[in-house]
């Protein structure tokens, strides 16, 4: 009987959605397998660490009151009275967290294994596209809890915002909804990162993710073995052991470790020594800290925004400079580029917290 | 040299408006800044005294001409240079005394500093004759004086007790008055200089507050507990009407001095009620007297409502530590913090059935503190039983994934 409900059941959605064609491409896709492959699997748990961020964030909506009289008390709320609010915001905070670490990772892996390289252009460009989108998620959330260390780093981080040659000033006032964070900012917050942001990045999640599919993954240039696994089930259980894996390491850290609620903000305190923005801003923060006041003839502040941006730049279009990768070639230039900014992120990363005074 | 700038105001007063020498240039201070030591200090200093900023200058206290280059022409027949140490306070009473000077300049400023002078221990004794004790200048400084407002004046808050230690931390001049010198140490080590200096709460007693500033005068023992009073009235209020009030007049012990002393006052904490060696009771009472037992049951009392609210407080720390979110409770804590404080002033009336009602009040909000820290500490618990049993169950879920991952690897090799 229950068969028959199941049968028919999937006979009505297949009839509208295709299902048996898309089990017979899932099925028929296949996943170069070599020694490489372990790298693969951080764009899965980078897309199952996504939907962990959506269910938190949804549940979070629930309670989170985003005004300056409220913001914080809310989170408060969510943290001590909530049933498992503790838990669903610690798993919000750490895992975007952690998914911003994956996210590099990702990046990283498939910039060295040169998966770039025609014709997935517009994977790495869309995947980029992809970071950059999830950094903004990150610094438009990090002021929502309205607390000291998230309205101080808004400040700083607006401020260099503020430091960009002609459209510095705009992009501030853009930014904050006024000349200093305030309410306006963080509506403007919260609307970035529960609307704007979520509709932006599963557009181009999708795109992604599409042409992964339709290109299929990239074996790495020299490699020879020719061995290639199911997509599903083989890939999928694969991915699934690093999900379950990733999700241990959340529930762990979550217990241990619940994200603080902190003071809240009072904008007229004045700056606590040694703010610093999230992690993953801080090599940029420090190098903007360690930059001479004048270089030459430009502000330091100024070479450093506008060397960043190039330098982003460059990463955006990487698959259209390598050209010797594009011929199927090694191209160790781009290879000891990749390893120097890699180097650079860590080092920069590592001695703002080690650093006394940076 | 150093009174000169009293001077200045004498002249001011004689003026009754400030000097346009400055501003056709000033030959004192130009001459001066090129000499050495004690002649150089008073035009260097000047830069930053309160006179200088509000118009006055040299010839407005020494007289001369400052106008002339020429030293016999700048010293004429109206300079008078620095006046005598025991003219000083008339001479700074020239215009400070008089409010129709002082209005030209700071009409909220009081006039009748001098008068205080006069009613003032160093007054009567400068009176009598003995130049020693202090003057203006001793607290004020002469060429560089600032308002108190400034942190760097001599008289603002946390530099008081190193003015009046200047003299008073003086072991060979107070000796020759017969006085101890040890007021300077005694009041660093105080509750009120830890407020002052590491909490930078300038709100803090500094030595004037309690002996008073020009009219200075140590308080006699009937006087000590309205001087306390100031700040603390509420222990005024019980005191009063407290049997200690009447037997303290007895005795013609100073109220607060006796129990808390006068420049050292500590801390208080339970240990000065009770029967044990450094309580303030068995200074008076005898041992087994009804007294000294009252004392000991109101140190019970305290030290049990404060060992349960440690208690309390341990578990909400412990809840902390462990990640539970307790701040609701830590506020409610508040509340059980300022019952404790509030039964401990009560000590002051020694009325043991309003203390015991104050602090069965502190239980009922203890109880409610204690239930939070308890529940803090069931949910910490809680999610690391639920951590075990997630991980067990997703450790499975992992083992079986990767045996499926493997049987899938022989499959397709059997292939």
């Amino acid at each position: 009987m229950a068969k028959n409900i199941g049968r028919a059941l999937f006979k009505f959605f297949d009839e509208r959605f295709l299902l048996s064609d898309l089990g017979a491409f899932a099925k028929k896709k296949t996943v170069p397998e070599h020694k490489h492959s372990f790298w693969y699997f951080f764009g899965g748990i980078s897309l199952f660490l996504v939907g962990l961020q959506i269910a938190t964030g949804i549940l979070l909506l629930l309670h989170y009151i985003p005004s300056i009289d409220g913001a914080h008390e809310s989170i408060q709320v969510i943290m001590s009275q909530v049933k498992f609010g503790w838990l669903i915001r610690s798993v919000h905070s750490w895992s975007a967290n952690i998914f911003i670490g994956i996210l590099f990772v990702h990046m990283f892996s498939t910039f060295f294994l040169k998966a770039y390289r025609k014709p997935r252009e517009l994977t790495w460009m869309t995947g980029f596209l992809l970071l950059v989108l999830f950094m903004a998620f990150g610094f438009s959330g990090y002021l929502l809890p309205w607390n000291e260390l998230s309205y101080f780093a808004t400040r700083v981080g607006t401020d260099i915002a503020g430091s960009l040659p002609l459209v510095g000033g705009w992009l501030k006032e853009v930014i904050l909804g006024g000349p200093d964070v305030s309410q306006a900012t963080l509506s403007r917050f919260f609307w970035f990162h529960v609307a704007v942001l979520p509709v932006v990045a599963l557009a181009v999640i999708g795109i992604h993710i599409l042409l992964v599919q339709i290109l299929g993954m990239s074996k790495p240039l020299g490699v020879r073995e020719t061995k290639e696994i199911s997509f599903f089930p083989d890939f999928i259980y694969k991915d699934a052991l690093g999900w379950t894996l990733i999700l241990v390491g959340i529930g762990v850290v979550c217990v241990f470790l619940p994200w603080e609620v902190g003071t809240k903000a009072d904008p007229l305190a004045p700056t606590p020594l040694g703010i610093k923005p999230e992690w993953y801003f801080t090599f940029m923060f420090t190098t903007l800290k360690l930059i001479p006041a004048h270089v030459l003839f430009i502000e330091g502040e100024q070479l450093v925004i506008l060397g960043f941006l190039a330098g982003g730049l460059f990463w955006f279009l990487v698959p259209f400079l390598d050209r010797r990768a594009a011929r199927e070639k090694r191209s160790p230039a781009f290879t000891w580029v990749g390893l120097f900014v890699a180097a650079y992120i860590v080092v920069l990363t590592v001695i703002t917290y080690t650093v006394p005074g940076l | 040299m150093k009174t000169s700038t009293f001077a200045s105001l004498l002249v001011l007063g004689l003026l009754g408006l400030p000097s346009v020498a400055s501003a056709q240039g000033n030959s004192c201070l130009d001459c001066h800044k090129g000499l050495d030591g004690e002649l150089q200090a008073p035009a260097v200093a000047f830069a930053q005294d309160v006179h200088g900023q509000f118009g006055l200058s040299c010839r407005d206290c020494h007289g001369g001409n400052p106008a002339s280059d020429d030293v016999d022409k700048a010293k004429d027949k109206t300079f008078k240079g620095a006046p005598k140490r025991e003219r000083i306070p008339e001479f700074c009473g020239g215009c400070h005394a008089d409010a129709a000077k002082m209005r030209g300049f700071n009409p909220a400023l009081r006039v009748d500093q001098l008068d205080q002078y006069w009613t003032s221990r160093h007054g009567q004794r400068l009176k009598a004759g003995d130049t020693k004790v202090a003057v203006c200048t001793d607290c004020h400084g002469a060429h560089g004086i600032q308002t108190s407002k400034l942190p760097k004046s001599m008289t603002f808050p946390w530099n008081i007790p190193q003015t009046c230690g200047r003299c008073h931390a003086d072991k060979a001049l107070m000796a020759s008055y017969n006085l101890p010198a040890g007021q300077l140490e005694d009041y660093k080590a105080s509750v009120h200089a830890r407020a002052l200096f590491e909490k930078k709460d300038l709100s803090a007693p500094v030595c004037n507050d309690c002996h008073g500033n020009h009219g200075a005068y140590p308080p006699e023992a009937g006087s000590v507990g309205g001087v306390c009073r100031q700040c603390h009235p509420s222990a005024g209020e019980l005191f009063a009407k407290s049997p200690h009030k009447k037997a303290f007049a007895e005795i013609e012990a100073g109220e607060c001095e006796a129990c808390h002393g006068n420049h050292k006052v500590e801390a208080p904490t339970n240990a000065l009620i009770g029967t044990a060696e450094g309580s303030a009771c068995v200074q008076c009472h005898e041992e087994g007297s009804k007294g000294l037992a009252a004392a000991a049951g109101l140190r019970k009392l305290l030290e049990a409502f404060e060992s349960r609210t440690s208690s309390a407080e341990g578990s909400l720390d412990a809840a902390d530590r462990k990640g539970v979110e307790v701040s609701e409770a830590r506020f409610k804590l508040q509340d059980v913090h300022t019952i404790l404080v509030s039964a401990k002033n009560l000590t002051h009336g020694l009325d043991v059935a309003e203390i015991r009602k104050t602090i069965e009040e502190g239980e009922k909000a203890l109880a409610e503190v204690d239930r939070a820290g308890q529940k803090a500490l069931a949910e910490a618990r809680f999610r690391r039983q639920g951590l075990v049993m997630a991980t067990i169950f997703l450790a499975l879920l992992a083992v079986a994934l990767a045996l499926k991952v493997r049987r899938l690897k022989v499959k397709r090799a059997s292939i």
